[in-house]
């Protein structure tokens, strides 16, 4: 069971505390009407799905509750680092 | 009959005879014996029939490497355990074990005409030959091979153990207490470090328990140990399994070693995580691959010398030894000087050390150098082998009762493997070491490769003048795969180790390989012609060795499986004979059956009840979620299709919750109780889903809205007051809120108190008729549902639970998400256009509404159905077609959602997701269910007061 930093409660906790929320930093448009057809298809469907580092969002659902953001190597499923929403792209 | 029990020796206790059985036989051991030595010293030398071809089988090992010897342990009723190893079962008075794997007795088995058949049982037998026709195999392929090949029986009984479990933390941890790891542990003992050892034996030593020269060391080392207070340590406990960030899991035997285990745990559960991991899970010997290499009798040498050293136990009168390595010369020496009779020591090598040669003549100990094994004769026990020259001649026979085998060492990998170090090879020993660690973990003695064990040839099949192709060598002993098998599957094509482990299935049995991976590995090498580096290595999994299913589950059984979320009502509802139905976890009465009712009759009354007088419903299971902040409503605004910014204090609103792909995930009534306050309600199995979405948008696309968000779902008891007494009845028992329809209209909310308990009354509805949600503080559920029951009793109020709340909602066509939406339906295919907000710019999920495939014609739409023969009531997911005459396969248009019989219209209704559905209306559909075929035609949802007027009253 992996253990995973938590930016907000600064502790690493175990895996189950946590639940995974998908691929990071892909903002939702201010005003998705503006977007035409295959530009939403993007934002709505398409993922990296990489070998090897991955910017994904995690959940301390129970801990504190708070969404981050995490970069994890998806071959070793070693955690690089984790830091907090908003911060940019690691 | 040739292995005995020493005169002296051995760390069994000579003081405490213990008696057992095996197969119905008594016979008597020592404590401190295992069910293997205490046998071998009976004379027993037969343990088991082979997984394949049912041929006899001794002892190979003495540890839990051992593939041959696979007994059941009989603890009673439901207490049956399969498939341990004879050399881990540790005797004690009254063990009941039996043999497995034979029929109708060990000695005469039935299915042993395997071994002569064995011509038809090539690699890959059961990809080859079960392959037509289909319908044999579950008739008859699969039940023979059952029967004939396979462990033992499973246990069919109830266990009725228990099983505890724990977590534990440690800077260090140290998997294996043998030499290494007692002195990586006593290194550890003067520091400050928290310091666990585990070990899987029943004493703490591993190989040092088979060398009287290191006793008095041992019994030093443990006293510095059990004295150091920072040091835990833990026998009879397997590390089966090394997973993440030094996470271990591990399994404590307590109480199979003993004769009366009373009430304790059989088992527990260890979850480890560890600063630092040092393994010292040592080496296993390997076998040698020759013809008969199967015969009880033929065993590993280390197994001799510790059938010999720990357990006072000689494994022969007479016994022969075949050698690549030194190891097993200082064996067969130490055999000697404890008073076994040595045969001869073969070794297939041209020459070895001087001095081995020199103790060898000083024991007058007959010597073969360059010579193999190349048979064994005796069927149940070896009586003679043959050995010839490596050139092929000087064909000979030695007369024997036991042979060792000695073919060198493969350190332990295993749990290095799991936590995915890297290996690399070795050829000075002829296996795979640890390299590079991807843990913070550490290899000591003997599985690090450090094997102080002498020299030794590394070689796959022993020479043998006889036809390869025509003799039964084992490399896998306990899946009967033999060295043949695997040429054959290089023949045939494979060329991966993965693909010919699993072809032969050799390394594949509930050993994972032990003693099979490497002969194998060596043997597809030569047949490859390839450097054995370039063919690959298998993986090892946890666990380690079996583990029983129990101490995985532990407490995790029967009514502790998982939760079960009851209401404050429920006790009440159980009081009154409910009957109860799971949602989402929460236990909730479906019905409330009078005597002598069926749910039919039941759910008829409770519907009546309902529209001709008041009926009262436990909707505590309802999610409900606390929404405040000054941007309370701009949030929710942005979370639902329909607009909230203009809903005034005091009013509720239904809110359809779409995901950002436009499919309809959640629904509820909520209601604004101040500018920056809602309260919001979620259906009964979306509360955790609806708050993780919100949260998720709240958190990371709109942090500027000041936004909190409560989930208050267990904080609320909500009893549901419905039907035209409804408002009668409530009115004495509220205090502050004027209940009449002008100051307190459908779709509206009142703070105030009932019955002196602070209350949310909701002026709502699921039914179509006059209703109130009432809800108070969770603790006075049960005292007010109490209360309302006996002040309704002058309007006959009926309990009814949520067969009939489905059927009173479907007659007003009211959807339930989950059941008539399946993550695939939008507001218009649900003909809920009127709860999107025309005018608003965005919501979540508006944008998918505009979606090319969502607006295309022929979606599947939300309709009514109404069957032409009235009394017919639909199967839910029953499926639709337009052309019931059309040929199998049927183009499906659809399928039925909701099926109920209404009381109330005396006919069936349903609904039902039809491609097209909304411009069909009226038209005929076929339902073709089992014996007969139905129509139906399509109508609107609602079929029961279309205008709403029971509401406005
Ligand atoms: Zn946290």
């Amino acid at each position: 069971m992996i253990l995973i930093h938590c930016p907000y409660c600064d502790e690493k906790r175990a895996e189950i505390e946590f639940a995974y929320a998908g691929e990071a930093h892909i903002s939702r448009p201010v005003d998705p009407s503006t977007y035409g057809d295959e530009e939403w298809e993007r934002y709505l469907f398409i993922r990296a799905n990489p070998k090897g580092r991955h910017h994904e969002r995690w959940r301390h659902i129970h801990g504190c509750g708070r969404f981050f953001n995490a970069v994890r190597d998806t071959v070793t499923d070693k955690f690089e680092t984790t830091y907090k929403a908003g911060e940019p792209r690691k | 009959m040739s292995g005995f029990r020493l005169p002296t020796g051995g760390r069994v206790d000579r003081s405490r005879p213990v008696r057992f059985s095996f197969d119905g036989v008594s016979y008597t051991g020592f404590a401190g014996d295992t069910l293997a030595s205490a046998l071998l010293a009976n004379g027993v030398m037969l343990f088991g029939r082979s997984f394949k071809y049912h041929r006899p089988r001794g002892l190979l090992a003495a540890g839990s490497e051992e593939p041959n010897a696979l007994v059941s342990v009989d603890r009673g009723p439901g207490r049956f355990t399969p498939n341990l190893r004879a050399t881990n079962v540790e005797v004690h008075e009254g063990l009941k074990a039996v043999s497995q794997n034979r029929w109708p007795s060990l000695k005469t088995d039935f299915g042993a005409i395997n071994d002569r058949l064995g011509m038809f049982f090539p690699a890959g037998f059961y990809n080859k030959t079960f392959m037509w026709p289909r319908s044999f195999w579950d008739k008859l392929y699969e039940p023979a091979i059952r029967k004939i090949a396979g462990l033992g029986d499973a246990p069919t009984e109830d266990d009725p153990d228990q099983y505890a479990a724990t977590h534990a933390h440690c800077d260090l941890l140290i998997i294996g207490a043998g030499p290494a790891g007692i002195d990586a542990a006593l290194e550890a003992a003067g520091t400050n470090r928290r310091v666990t050892v585990i070990d899987e034996q029943d004493e703490a030593g591993g190989s040092a328990l088979a060398d009287p020269s290191l006793w008095q060391w041992l019994e030093r080392s443990m006293k510095a140990l059990n004295d150091a207070p920072n040091v835990t340590i833990l026998t009879r406990t397997t590390a089966f399994g090394y997973y993440h960030d030094n996470f271990i899991g591990a399994v404590q035997r307590l109480t199979d070693h003993l004769p009366d285990d009373g009430d304790a745990p059989r088992e527990k559960l260890w979850r480890i995580r560890a600063g630092e991991v040092i393994l010292a899970q040592g080496a296993i010997e390997r076998p040698l691959v020759f013809a008969g290499n199967d015969t009880p009798g033929v065993m590993l040498s280390s197994a001799a010398k510790t059938f010999a050293n720990r357990y006072g136990v000689a494994v022969g009168k007479s016994v022969a030894l075949m050698a690549t390595h030194d190891s097993g010369w200082h064996d067969v020496f130490a055999l000697a000087k404890a008073g076994v009779g040595i045969a001869a020591i073969i070794d297939v090598r041209d020459t070895v050390d001087a001095d081995l040669l020199k103790q060898a003549a000083d024991l007058r100990i007959t010597v073969k150098l360059s010579h193999s094994v190349i048979g064994v004769s005796g069927r149940y026990g070896v009586k003679t082998i043959e050995i010839a020259h490596n050139d092929g001649t000087g064909i000979r026979s030695i007369a024997c009762d036991a042979l060792l085998m000695a073919g060198g060492w493969t350190p332990s990998v295993h749990l290095w493997s799991h936590s995915k170090g890297t290996l690399k090879w070795c050829d000075d020993i002829g296996a795979y070491v640890p390299d590079q660690p991807n843990e913070n973990v550490r290899c000591v003695g003997a599985c690090a490769g450090a094997c102080n064990f002498g020299q030794g040839a590394v070689i796959d099949v022993l020479p043998t003048p006889m036809d390869q192709s025509r003799i039964k060598a084992f490399v896998d002993f306990q899946n009967d795969v033999t060295a043949k098998d695997i040429k054959l599957a290089v023949r045939e094509g494979f060329r991966s180790i993965e693909h010919i482990k699993r072809y032969t299935t050799n390394g594949m049995a509930t050993d994972q390989g032990k003693t099979s991976n490497l002969n194998g590995l060596q043997i597809a090498s030569t047949a490859l012609a390839k450097p054995i580096t370039d063919i690959g290595l298998t993986t090892f999994r946890p666990p380690y060795t079996p583990q029983t299913f129990g101490a995985l589950a532990g407490h995790a059984k029967g009514a502790l499986f998982q939760a079960t979320r009851t209401t404050n009502i429920d006790s009440w509802a159980e009081e009154h004979s409910a009957v109860f139905e799971l949602v989402a976890q929460w236990r909730r009465a479906r019905y409330f059956p009078k005597a002598g009712e069926d749910m039919h009759a039941a759910v008829n009354r409770e519907c009546v009840a309902v529209r001709s007088s008041v009926g009262i419903f436990d909707a505590s299971t309802l999610g409900k979620i606390e929404v405040v902040g000054p941007d309370a409503a701009e949030f929710l605004n942005r979370m639902y299709t329909n607009p909230w910014k203009a809903l005034e204090p005091g009013r509720c609103r239904y809110g359809l919750l779409l995901k950002e792909d436009g499919f309809i995930t959640d629904d509820g009534v909520s209601a604004r109780l101040a500018p920056d306050r809602f309260h919001l309600t979620t259906t009964t199995g979306g509360a955790a889903r609806v708050l993780n979405m919100m949260e998720d948008y709240l958190q990371t696309e709109w942090p500027d809205l000041n936004v909190w968000l409560t989930s208050t779902t267990e904080q609320y008891a909500v009893i549901a007051l419905q039907g035209p007494n409804a408002r009668k009845l409530l009115e004495p028992l509220v205090e502050g809120i004027d209940l009449s329809a002008e100051a307190f209209p459908h779709m509206a909310i009142r703070e105030g108190a009932i019955c002196g308990i602070p209350t949310r009354l909701f002026r709502v509805s699921f039914t179509g008729e006059l209703g109130f949600e009432i809800n108070v503080p969770t603790a006075y559920g049960r005292a007010l549902w109490e209360r309302i029951m006996a002040e309704g009793d002058r309007y006959d109020i009926t309990p009814y639970g949520t067969e009939t709340m489905h059927v009173l909602r479907a007659e007003k066509g009211f959807i339930i998400v989950g059941q008539d939406t399946d993550g695939t339906v939008t507001p218009y295919d649900a003909s809920l256009d009127w709860a999107v907000g025309k005018k608003k710019l965005d919501f979540v999920g508006k944008r998918s509404l505009a979606r090319p495939d969502i607006v295309a014609a022929g979606r599947k739409q939300l309709v009514g159905l109404l069957t032409d023969d009235p009394n017919v009531v639909l199967e839910e997911g029953a499926q639709i077609v337009a052309d019931p005459n059309q040929p199998i396969p049927m183009k499906m248009i659809g399928h039925v959602t909701s099926s109920y019989w209404s009381a109330t219209l005396g006919r069936s209704i349903a609904m039902a997701l039809v491609a097209g559905g909304q411009d069909k209306m009226g038209e005929t559909l076929h339902i073709p269910m089992p014996g007969k075929t139905h129509t139906a035609k399509i109508s609107g949802m609602v079929f029961y007061d279309p205008q709403g007027a029971r509401l406005n009253v």
